[in-house]
């Protein structure tokens, strides 16, 4: 059943140097209990399809299209509308776990104002709540942690803080967005375990960014590889990590370390992702592709099919051939 | 003396270097709702100052009117005291407040700029002391010291720039020696002083134009202030004194009148709209110096 | 990034290590230093600028005399060499003498107890409005940014601040004392009413320190014109720097997570944005606060208010060295402090900040 289902989702932000579309003509979908992935470079416009669909884009950011969850359209809401639904119905936790808690409330009062106000809890259940949630995420002594502030908490300690207070309501979409870019890699593994195991146990969708796709490769169904705002490449996780057929994709994957490196694989992506505003035409991945040709500048890209459930935005498909005479 | 809130906000926008900032935003400025009427305003004084004998009604050091008259079609803005027509006094003001306010934010960008450069350019021990005695200039409060100078040197409006001056340099110097700062540790300066030239050249050549523009827009934003400062002394009858046409010591004799409410407003209006004019300006450059109105929580 | 450990009790960070006593201390030195060089500035710049304090100070007869005028010299140390001066004033001041002042022939320190409450007394109300109005008037604009009503109140406080504060007090005593009627004049109490007993020296207090509810309500009503006035200033500023700080704050991600879960926008803005940018707004207000001390000067007059501003005039007038000094050193002194007391607010509401400093 499907829970969440975007299409066509198009965000414009303002730039000193006037609109720009951040998120161009994005489409995917996520089924109750799926783990969707979207993958790409820092500033291909992951973080804003994620506000877009919490309707929390930056000032003067505008998003089109369609935001479909549980059945109900969701982009152009009211304000209130919004409300009800962000923290309730799906949740958010960001990236850097030092900045995403407020530095001067307790605990207690992040993890528990959203339950009293959505949910209308007494204080002391959403004290009760609480605690079970810390027990959930894995924080030693929550009594002394519902006391404490932020500052008084490790980063990991913070995101499993941060996991609570998303949880908090039962949502069902959890949105992650970089949940382990900002931590150190032993930490890492821990928190993306225990997302896989409250995934398990409550039954509920996640959507996780990142930008590093050996994130993705133990925990997620699907994936989305993003570039400069558009698709590249989505398909199920599995086949999409062991088969990618976007060079963008490949490039991403092949740079992951203890990736394979023979055959034509790109070894690493050369050059910079395209700055907002400044977005090549037709594929914009064609000045850093080493397959480019005349047509790739040419608009429109369109999506090829390669099996079901998994598409690709490149007319050139380079390995095509390859792939399956390997397979 | 003591920073003004907004000096200080400025003094940390405009000190945060300025390369994301693009060249659209700078000339967009001019079409901002408040900039342009802020430069009609200071348009329509510069225009009333300059050609003072033509749009003045009367001479405004005549006394052949009778005294108290109250607005009339005669005199708009009515007559004074001493029988001057007071519309006339107020266009004749704009050529001692304006160019006055300019002048006394020129002296001050040039002794905060040799302070603030020479403290920025050589750091160390003497930019230490030169700091900690602008820092006591800020703790100071200067209008007491203003008033002080004033009135040692002697009641009139040069003396008046003079007292002000001494208390105004400090903002300069250290949004100069700010900037030098960010600049020093810029890759830019690295680079020209390895291809060998003088240190004395990079601070005034190359170093030029990333400091011109914030200072430039501290200027606009100081022009009000120097100009409520002055007229405030020759308010107290420590700057102008009669029987010149200065709005402060204008509006003061309306305080001794005060039942003649136009003795006092006309002038007082004639502040407050050159004033605003250039603190429209001013607010204006410095939103679009500081879109993201920097992190001055933790500053 | 740097091991945290998991808990660490409030009070350990507080008070060990580089704690909050030694940063007092530390403060504290700075300060004593600061205002030892507010009046070497002053005394410098009195000095290098001309001007004859024994004429300002002695009468046109008096002054042809030579020997009144050198017994005036020889009363208040005008004989001596400057370095003398300044050096026999500071020792003074060590020892918590102010000096005399030359122009009302009392101790400054006598001067400032009597004018100083008076000045303190609007400028406490001044800043309280000015604090009230202008962080509600601020946050407004920063929610309503760009659009028709934070306009309106940015033109609003702009004008604010551009308002010659002296001819704001006139026009305001003229409409509210000459054409309405509202205001009750001038001075602190009605003519030839009894001041109350000093205690503070603020007659509103005292009064009603002293029961008398009477004498403290027409206090409260002569005071209330000169500090509306003054507070014009301060609520313009105010105004400018909570909008400045609302936005700033509204861009933390902090805000975005408040945002999130849910709760709504006045929940978000009371607890998450106006809690951390309170503390800024303070700030700023108690250096508002410490510039209206000096900017009375400009209204006192109007409103005969018998206070700091018109004392700090007549020392400047009468070329008033110990005056002049005693003024200033208490204006910075305020500043100073109002600067440390929100320092140390910081570093004991939030002791990430210093990590950040
Ligand atoms: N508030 C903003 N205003 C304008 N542009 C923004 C803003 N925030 C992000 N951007 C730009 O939008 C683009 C997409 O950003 P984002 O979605 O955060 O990328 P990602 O999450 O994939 O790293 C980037 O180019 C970024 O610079
Ligand atoms: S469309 Fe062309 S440029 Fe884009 S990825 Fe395919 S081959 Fe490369
Ligand atoms: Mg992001």
């Amino acid at each position: 059943m499907t829970l969440l289902n975007v299409s066509d989702l198009t965000v414009t932000l303002a730039t000193s140097t006037g609109d720009a579309d951040a998120v161009r003509n994005l489409s995917f979908s996520l089924d109750g209990g799926e783990i969707l992935g979207i993958a790409g470079e820092s500033g291909s416009g992951k973080t804003m399809t994620a506000l877009s669909i919490m309707g929390l884009l930056p000032y003067k950011g505008k998003a089109s299209g369609s935001i479909n969850f549980d059945g109900k359209e969701v982009l152009g809401s009211s304000k209130k509308k919004y409300q009800h639904m962000r923290g309730k119905e799906i949740s958010m936790i960001f990236q850097d776990p030092m900045t995403s808690l407020h530095p001067m409330l307790t605990v207690q009062t992040q993890l528990t104002e959203h339950m009293r106000y959505h949910d209308k809890m007494s204080k002391s259940a959403a004290r009760e709540s609480a605690l079970k949630l810390l027990d959930t995420v894995k924080i030693p002594d929550p009594a002394s942690a519902l006391r404490a502030h932020p500052s008084q908490f490790s980063g990991g300690m913070r995101q499993r803080i941060a996991i609570a207070m998303a949880l908090a309501c039962e949502p069902k979409l959890l949105i992650a967005d970089e949940p382990t870019t900002a931590l150190d890699v032993t930490v890492q593994a821990g928190i993306l375990r225990l997302l896989h195991q409250i995934r398990d146990e409550r039954n509920l969708s996640i959507m996780i960014i990142t930008h590093d796709l050996g994130v993705l490769s133990s925990l997620t169904d699907k994936i989305l590889i993003m570039y400069a705002g558009s698709e590249v490449e989505s398909g199920p996780a599995r086949e999409l990590l062991s088969n990618p057929r976007h060079p963008y994709s490949q490039g991403l994957i092949a740079a992951l370390p203890g990736a394979s490196r023979e055959g034509k694989f790109l070894t690493s992506i050369d050059g910079m992702p395209p700055e907002l505003g400044n977005f090549p035409s037709g594929c914009a991945f064609h000045p850093r592709c080493g397959f480019a040709e005349d047509r790739c500048s040419v608009p429109p890209i369109d999506a090829t099919v390669v099996s079901k459930g998994h598409r690709i935005y490149c007319p050139v498909n380079p390995f095509a051939h390859d792939r399956v005479e390997q397979s | 003396m003591i920073l003004s809130p907004n000096t200080r906000k400025t003094l940390k926008a405009l000190e945060t270097p300025t390369e994301k900032k693009g060249k659209g935003s700078t000339n967009s400025i001019w079409r901002q709702p408040l900039a342009i009427v802020g430069l009609t305003i200071i348009g329509v004084w510069v225009f009333v100052a300059v050609f003072a004998p033509w749009v003045a009604p009367y001479d405004p050091y005549s006394q052949e009117f009778d005294k108290f008259i109250p607005p009339s079609a005669e005199h708009w803005m009515g007559t004074d005291e001493l029988n001057r027509d007071i519309l006339s006094r107020v266009i004749y003001g704009a050529r001692i407040s304006l160019p006055y306010s300019i002048l006394l934010v020129v002296l001050s960008t040039i002794i905060g700029t040799i302070v603030g450069g020479v403290s920025g350019f050589f750091g160390g021990r003497v930019d230490a002391t030169l700091m900690r005695i602008t820092d006591m200039f800020f703790a100071f409060p200067g209008i007491i010291l203003a008033m002080a100078v004033a009135a040692a040197l002697g009641p009139e409006i040069r003396n008046a720039v003079i007292a002000i001056t001494i208390v105004a340099w400090p903002v300069y110097a250290r949004l100069v020696r700010g900037l030098i700062l960010n600049s020093k540790s810029s890759d830019y300066v690295t680079a020209s002083s390895l291809l060998g030239s003088s240190s004395i050249r990079t601070l005034f050549v190359d170093l030029r134009p990333n400091i011109s523009g914030p200072v430039f827009v501290l200027m606009a934003l100081e022009v009000g202030t120097a100009l409520l400062l002055l007229s405030g002394l020759s308010f107290l009858g420590l700057g102008a004194t009669p029987p010149s046409a200065e709005w402060g010591a204008m509006v003061s004799m309306g305080a001794v009148n005060f039942d003649r409410w136009w003795v006092g407003l006309f002038p007082g209006i004639a502040i407050l709209t050159a004033v605003l004019a250039f603190n429209f300006i001013g607010d204006t450059l410095r939103d679009a110096l500081d879109p993201r109105t920097a992190k001055a929580l933790r500053d | 990034m740097k091991p945290v450990p998991v808990l660490t009790p409030v009070t350990k960070t507080l008070f060990t290590g580089t704690g909050l006593t030694p940063f007092i201390i530390r403060r504290l030195l700075t300060a004593v230093v600061l205002i030892l060089g507010i009046t070497f500035i002053a005394f410098s710049v009195t000095q290098l600028v001309p001007g004859d304090p024994v004429a300002a100070n002695l009468g046109q007869s008096a002054y042809s005399d030579p020997d009144i005028v050198a017994a005036f010299k020889a009363e208040y140390g005008l004989d001596q060499p400057v370095h003398i001066q300044y050096i026999t004033y500071v020792g003074n001041l060590l020892q918590g003498n102010l000096g005399i002042s030359l122009s009302s022939k009392r101790p400054v320190a006598e001067d400032l107890r009597e004018f100083f409450p008076a000045t303190l007394e609007i400028a406490l109300v001044a800043v309280f409005v000015a604090l009230v109005l202008g962080v509600i008037l601020g946050t407004i604009s920063a929610m309503t940014r760009d659009r028709l009503p934070d306009q309106i109140i940015r033109v609003f406080s702009l004008t604010g601040v551009s308002m010659p504060v002296f001819w704001t007090a006139l026009t305001a005593f003229y409409i509210f004392f000459f054409v309405l009627g509202w205001a009750p004049g001038t001075g602190r109490l009605e003519p030839g009413a009894e001041p109350p007993p000093q205690v503070t020296g603020m007659y509103t207090v005292d009064a009603l320190l002293d029961g008398d509810f009477a004498t403290a309500s027409q206090a409260v009503s002569y005071l209330l014109l000169p500090a509306l006035v003054l507070a014009v200033f301060a609520l313009g500023v105010i105004t400018r720097f909570t909008r400045a700080s609302v936005l700033e704050i509204l861009g933390n991600d902090y805000v975005r997570t408040a945002r999130s879960k849910g709760l709504p926008e006045r929940v978000v803005i009371r607890r998450h944005v106006l809690r951390p940018a309170l503390l800024a707004i303070i700030t700023i207000a108690g250096v508002a606060f410490a510039s209206l001390l000096a900017g009375s000067v400009l209204i006192e007059n109007v409103f005969s208010w018998p206070g700091l501003g018109q004392y700090a005039y007549k020392s400047a007038v009468g070329l008033d060295l110990p005056g002049i000094m005693g003024v200033s050193m208490i204006v910075a002194t305020v500043f100073i402090f109002m600067n440390l007391l929100v320092d140390v607010l910081y570093r004991v509401i939030d002791p990430q900040m210093k990590d950040s400093k």
